[in-house]
């Protein structure tokens, strides 16, 4: 993250009208499609509230049911692998890559992995990851990266994405700009990559404690391509996503299409344990990521981040989100959650303004369908910034700390109030920097409202009659 | 009945004639109203920039000053919403301007007169921290002679959540901004809302912008006659 922070990083992206455009058409078609499909469902609260009990419990047993997840897989003719970190998970895949005399790898949308930086490190031993999700192939493409959890080249509008392949993929070919001929382009790349490349890396949406199974849905139809045609498959999957059992899969199903792309039923759905001989991959990989999650588990209010389903509803209700787009959080996982999220997997110091990158308007709690608290987390985490890294005498600080003392006694509030009338004293000064761009401050009334108030002659009021 | 106002700060300070318009709208409808002096601030500020500490003992502070009243009614969604999360609410007898009128008092009509175009905020404090749902279109709903118009893409913050507006100045105004001409698009004479908070955002902007749009609380629309 760049020094500055969120406020810098949102300052650069709002400049930019056409991406503040795309993504806020997007943003709000989403919006309307979810909470469309949401009001179709008579007992949506009784569903969120299932799906955070769910998630709850998974996390309350989370050592238990990691050791019996690796048990079924194993059961299952799967292998199971233990990463750290970033670091030890990219070897491990990179050693598998590498045992199969692979130059290239074919990739399922997966955030663990954009989070681990698995690509990157694949290059740099001699192998090329190949992104097959259009909106990934479209980053991958233009050397950019993704905006969005769910829709990760949100930012990019239809003629951007039609000279980008017509500059890389297409060769040079016009593509028109029919949308189903610009796909065309992407599809007839990608399904030679499915036809020949012998080794898949996926990431995970749940895994299944009791059964061993790894679940993955999509929209468009790769990644069942990526779990089914390659004869090796790696699943990199965060701790966090194990279920305990088969039948939390009723629950979360119908939360997470209803609320990330406004379906009833995600288009794709793979579900698979373990290996079949003659169906599907010959070997498959569990490789289960720790990389900052275990202490996350132990911040008690903070833990409930890791109930994230990666819907990505919380976005697209985002003020904040809708505005800035997603390369202002600076994180793979932007918006409210990823404000939440990456100061706490990356360290509080190392995201210091992520937690105050909000309104707490709220509008991420109404919508999250495992009813993650975000802005009490918010709230939370700035405490944790005050108190853990900022120094005692910053400006803020010393600001907070004099106001604090006004507001303590009566007589110093009062005080404050005539010198505020004056246009200084410490509630103007905290009040001032930054306002007033696009704002003006009303005027200081000459009299406050409790200076009126002992003005008032005594009057009889109904009752007893005694003036007040 | 007899109730206590806590007018909060913000108010106090800035807006006195909400004060004043609360104080004649009680006192219109039969309440005795009291103002404990000894009151300053909720802690709200404080604590959502994160210094809970101080945020939490103003909560207390404001327990302690409003301990022996019956009844203690507010004009800030905000601050009523914060201080029930932060141990302030009073056992239940802490409630907001429209929760008092409509709940407590029973009265949706509260008898005021005001002839102009006027647009509601719902603001976001009041839909979903409080709870308050539509009792503030009730409320403005019987005010005679009243054009209420509908606010586009109303449930959307205006952004100014506080030290956010200054922290993170930018994005509050792209927010603002939006705002703005959801509220311009009604082409109503007054913006009101349940808490002076946004309308000292959105005002500050109109004002600014020479709009010719006036933001006025709640209160002082229910307290005209």
């Amino acid at each position: 993250m760049s020094k500055t922070g969120f406020p810098a990083a949102a300052r650069q992206a709002l400049g930019d009208t056409q991406m503040r455009r795309n993504v806020g058409k997007a943003t709000s078609t989403i919006r309307a499609r979810r909470a469309a499909r949401v009001a179709e469902v008579p007992d949506w609260e009784a569903l969120r509230d299932a799906g955070a009990a769910i998630k709850a419990r998974a996390m309350a047993t989370m050592p238990e049911q990691l050791e019996r997840l690796e048990a079924s897989v194993t059961r299952a003719g799967g292998k199971v692998h233990w990463a750290r970190d970033a670091a030890e998970c990219n070897a491990i895949v990179g050693g598998i890559a590498a045992g199969h005399g692979a130059r290239q790898v074919i990739k399922v949308k997966s955030l663990a992995t954009d989070e681990i930086g698995l690509n990157d490190a694949l290059a740099a031993q001699g192998v090329e990851a190949i992104e097959t999700d259009l909106a990934e192939l479209i980053n991958q493409l233009a050397h950019d990266t993704s905006s969005h959890i769910l829709v990760p080249a949100i930012h990019r509008n239809r003629a951007e994405v039609k000279l980008l392949f017509e500059h890389t993929i297409a060769r040079g070919q016009d593509l028109g700009w029919d949308i189903t001929a610009i796909a065309e382009a992407a599809r007839r790349h990608l399904r030679e990559k499915f036809l020949s490349v012998p080794v898949a890396i996926s990431g995970a949406n749940f895994g299944i404690a009791e059964t061993g199974t790894i679940c993955v849905v999509e929209s468009e139809g790769n990644g069942r391509m990526c779990l089914t045609l390659p004869r090796v498959l790696i699943t990199v999957m965060g701790i966090e996503k194990v279920l305990v059992e088969w039948r939390d899969l009723e629950v979360c199903l119908q939360l997470l299409p209803r609320s990330s792309t406004g379906e009833r039923m995600n288009p794709y759905t793979s579900l698979w344990t373990g290996v079949r001989a003659g169906d599907g991959p010959e070997e498959f990989h569990l490789v289960l990521l720790d990389n900052g999650r275990t202490d996350v588990l132990g911040d008690e209010l903070g833990r409930q981040a890791l109930h994230c389903i990666r819907c990505s509803a919380c976005l697209n209700s985002c003020p904040v989100y809708s505005r800035t787009g997603g390369h202002a959080y600076e994180s793979v996982y932007p918006g409210p959650i990823g404000a939440i999220l990456t100061p706490q997997l990356r360290g509080l110091e190392n995201a210091p303004t992520l937690p105050y990158a909000s309104s707490l308007c709220g509008a991420c709690y109404e919508v999250c369908p495992v009813k993650i608290d975000i802005p009490s987390v918010l709230l939370h985490l700035r405490g944790r910034v005050v108190r853990e890294y900022k120094s005692r005498v910053s400006p803020e600080a010393l600001a907070m700390e004099t106001v604090g003392r006004v507001f303590g006694s009566q007589r110093r509030y009062e005080q404050a109030q005539k010198l505020a009338r004056l246009g200084h004293g410490p509630i103007v000064a905290a009040a001032l920097p930054g306002w007033s761009a696009m704002r003006g401050l009303p005027e200081v009334p000459e009299q406050s409202f409790r200076e009126w108030w002992r003005s008032r002659p005594a009057r009889p009021v109904r009752g007893d009659g005694a003036g007040p | 009945m007899r109730v206590a106002l806590f007018i909060t700060c913000f108010n106090d300070t800035l807006f006195p004639q909400t004060g004043r318009a609360v104080v004649t709208l009680l006192e219109r409808l039969g309440a005795q109203v009291d103002f404990p002096e000894a009151q300053t601030c909720c802690g709200q500020m404080h604590t959502n920039t994160g210094y809970q500490n101080r945020g939490r003992s103003l909560a207390r502070r404001f327990e302690r000053v409003f301990a022996g009243a019956d009844a203690v009614v507010s004009p800030s969604a905000s601050c009523v919403a914060y201080l029930r999360e932060n141990g302030g609410g009073l056992d239940g007898r802490l409630a907001e301007l429209t929760e008092f009128l409509v709940d407590r008092l029973g009265v949706e009509d509260v008898g005021a007169t005001f002839p102009h175009r006027v647009v509601l905020h719902p603001t976001c404090h009041s839909v979903r921290l409080m709870g308050i749902g539509d009792r503030p279109r009730r409320l403005l709903e019987r005010v005679r002679g009243i054009d209420l118009v509908e606010l586009g893409n109303a449930a959307e913050c205006c952004g100014f959540g506080g030290t956010f507006s200054v922290k993170n100045a930018d994005t509050s105004m792209a927010m603002l901004s939006d705002k703005l001409c959801d509220v311009l698009d009604t082409g109503a004479e007054v913006c009101t809302a349940a808490d002076n908070s946004c309308l000292l955002h959105i005002g500050g902007a109109l004002r600014r912008q020479r709009a010719g749009v006036r933001v006025m609380h709640l209160a002082e629309i229910l307290a005209a006659t």
